[in-house]
């Protein structure tokens, strides 16, 4: 089978995204029932969910997902994370078997913390030798893929419609803070497992609508810090760009928008002086991060998600409000699926980010 | 009549309320279903929820009213007929509207009436009692679109870019000044006593079908949009 790197997809897709500022938590069942009203967006080659909070046992290990299309892949994998990790628990990811979803790959998760002697050798922080061994693993060992890789989330993807593959993976046995899902429509080639959206890089998360025309830009200039576009698709480099913004640069997250989804230079001449310094000096630094074309994302985060549209909103995204809970999704109808009376619906802004974190004083 | 629309799927509705021989028709628990009413002529369709996107398309004729919110491209090429959305619609509403009316109580996205034109007796409108988000009009051709702006804080009712790439029709503005970045391509004018009679009958279409009290809405200025002739567009997209 061919996978996303051999080929280029431009793709449809929707999204939606479930979040509660106190923390309070939801099995996978309510995220389901929203994307499934979006079920024409996207043609069964593509559908994933991330989930926040999910493995509160586990919750200050690493949790990594990991796809394996061998058995020498998994034996490879395998001994690279032992090596590198002190790891608690091995195990399959469990599936619920069904037609719907075919030529499944091995799904195993693992448990763990890096090795202290490794972290003091190495001299690297501890999120940073994380990246770096993901990084590793999915650029050198063939047929082994790791597609999540934070502290108590989890993403859960596969080549099928989001409904099913939200079931495939049982999801109603999670209880998560923060739901997002994704169906996705690509539309040149078979689709791969990896190639899913949610794309995550520790605990950030991006599920994507859209298409940039950027890519290459961003790529060449990411690739410069260390990452690896090896999928070809600008979900891939979206979530490198926010990792290397947020995480590495520390910029905020509204920031982070400044630089993907800038204002145009006449917007920003007519701003106050010292918002004006602010976006000139941001689009001068990370002018090559300056993402264009259509795109609307969601970004999840440890507490957090974040919805952004391009500057020119060149795709659909509604947010709804209602007690402590915010919803975000391409369409209204898959909010109102599952909220029918929000106290607010609104539209945001092309650029504008809407970020939500949880309450102050919650442990989720 | 009315049609349960809970978890059916676009088709299906569309096929029960274009085979239907009543001309009444009332939509019940709708829910993100596209294409409502494509093409349709001759009915009058009530919509209770949220329909989904291309809400009449290509409609002929018909009648439609949504208690609620409508999602993107309301009124898509439609040619004739009159949609009410008794609460805000999506981006691109009236995409490519050729004929016809669209009222809207509330906001409406982004590119409202982009690429709207007109023909001989074709001439469309949209109205939106509230404000509208950026590129407002774009590459207008020709039609009437009217934003009144009712209860909103802002100066002006619209994002930004409004009319880029306007070359026909008009544009009214309910507001005491200008958006700051009007293209150099469009110009505007306080509306003159015979801008506003051509919109007079609109307005009190407007204000029956939702309650609004006309003397109010006249009680601000209105600017109307036009493109300017003398300056017309070149070059456009080499400048970023």
């Amino acid at each position: 089978m061919q996978k996303e790197g051999d080929v280029r997809i431009p793709s449809g897709c929707a999204i939606s995204g479930i979040f509660s500022r106190s923390g309070k938590k939801m099995n996978g069942e309510a995220i389901i029932r929203s994307i499934t009203t979006m079920h024409d967006r996207s043609n069964g080659l593509g559908g994933g969910f991330a989930a926040y909070g999910i493995y509160p046992r586990n919750k200050d290990l690493y949790a990594f997902h990991v796809f394996y299309g061998s058995a020498r892949a998994k034996e490879e994998c395998e001994k690279e994370i032992m090596a590198n990790f002190d790891v608690t628990v091995a195990e399959k990811i469990p599936t619920r078997k069904m037609p719907e979803i075919t030529d499944e790959p091995a799904i195993w998760r693992y448990f763990g913390l890096p090795f202290e002697k490794l972290l003091k050798d190495t001299q690297l922080d501890e999120r940073e030798f994380v990246a770096r061994c993901v990084v590793k693993i999915n650029t050198q060992i063939k047929d082994a893929y790791v597609f999540s890789s934070g502290k108590n989330m989890g993403v859960f993807k596969a080549v099928g419609f989001p409904e099913d593959v939200g079931r495939y993976y049982c999801l109603e046995n999670y209880e998560g803070y923060c739901w997002t899902a994704h169906g996705r429509y690509p539309t040149n080639t078979p689709g791969w497992w990896g190639g899913a959206h949610p794309f995550a890089m520790l605990d950030y998360s991006i599920v994507h609508n859209g298409e940039i025309s950027s890519y290459d830009a961003n790529r060449r200039f990411i690739e410069m810090f260390g990452y690896k576009c090896t999928l070809l698709t600008d979900t891939e480099v979206i979530t490198y760009i926010i990792d290397y913004l947020n995480r590495k640069q520390g910029l905020s997250l509204k920031e982070v928008a400044d630089v993907i989804a800038a204002p145009f230079w006449n917007e920003i001449d007519r701003l106050p002086q010292a918002e004006r310094e602010k976006l000139t000096y941001l689009r001068n630094v990370f002018s090559s991060l300056l993402i264009t074309g259509p795109f609307s994302i969601l970004l999840g985060f440890s507490g957090g998600m974040m919805a952004l549209n391009d500057r020119l909103k060149l795709r659909s995204m509604v947010v709804a409000e209602k007690g402590d809970m915010t919803y975000v999704a391409s369409e209204e109808c898959a909010i109102r699926a599952i909220e029918t009376s929000p106290d607010r619906t609104f539209a945001p802004r092309g650029g504008e980010p809407v970020i939500v974190t949880l309450n102050k004083g919650v442990d989720a | 009549m009315k049609i349960n629309a809970d978890n059916k799927h676009f088709k299906d509705l569309n096929n029960e309320i274009r085979v239907s021989e009543e001309t009444e028709i009332t939509v019940e628990n709708c829910l993100g279903q596209r294409y409502i009413a494509s093409g349709m002529s001759g009915k009058k369709i009530t919509i209770n929820g949220v329909p989904g996107n291309d809400l009449g398309c290509y409609l002929n004729g018909a009648t439609i009213r949504v208690n609620g919110n409508a999602q993107d491209a309301t009124g898509d090429t439609m040619n004739e007929g009159m949609i009410v959305i008794n609460g805000s619609s999506g981006d691109a509403t009236g995409y490519a509207m050729r004929g016809g009316k669209i009222f809207v109580k509330g906001n409406a996205g982004y590119r409202a009436g982009i690429h709207m034109k007109a023909y001989q007796t074709h001439h469309p409108l949209i109205m939106i009692g509230g404000e509208t988000g950026s590129f407002l009009g774009e590459y207008q051709a020709g039609g009437t679109i009217v934003v009144l702006g009712l209860n909103s804080q802002k100066k002006v009712p619209v994002g930004n870019l409004c009319g880029t790439g306007m070359h026909g029709g008009k544009i009214y503005l309910r507001c005491e000044e200008l958006p700051e970045d009007l293209p150099k391509q469009v110009q505007a004018a306080p509306a003159s006593p015979e801008d506003m009679a051509e919109i007079n009958g609109y307005i009190e279409e407007f204000c029956g079908i939702f309650a609004v009290d006309k003397q109010e809405v006249l009680s601000k200025n209105f600017y109307v949009l036009t493109p300017n002739t003398k300056n017309p567009y070149k070059s456009l997209y080499t400048f970023n």
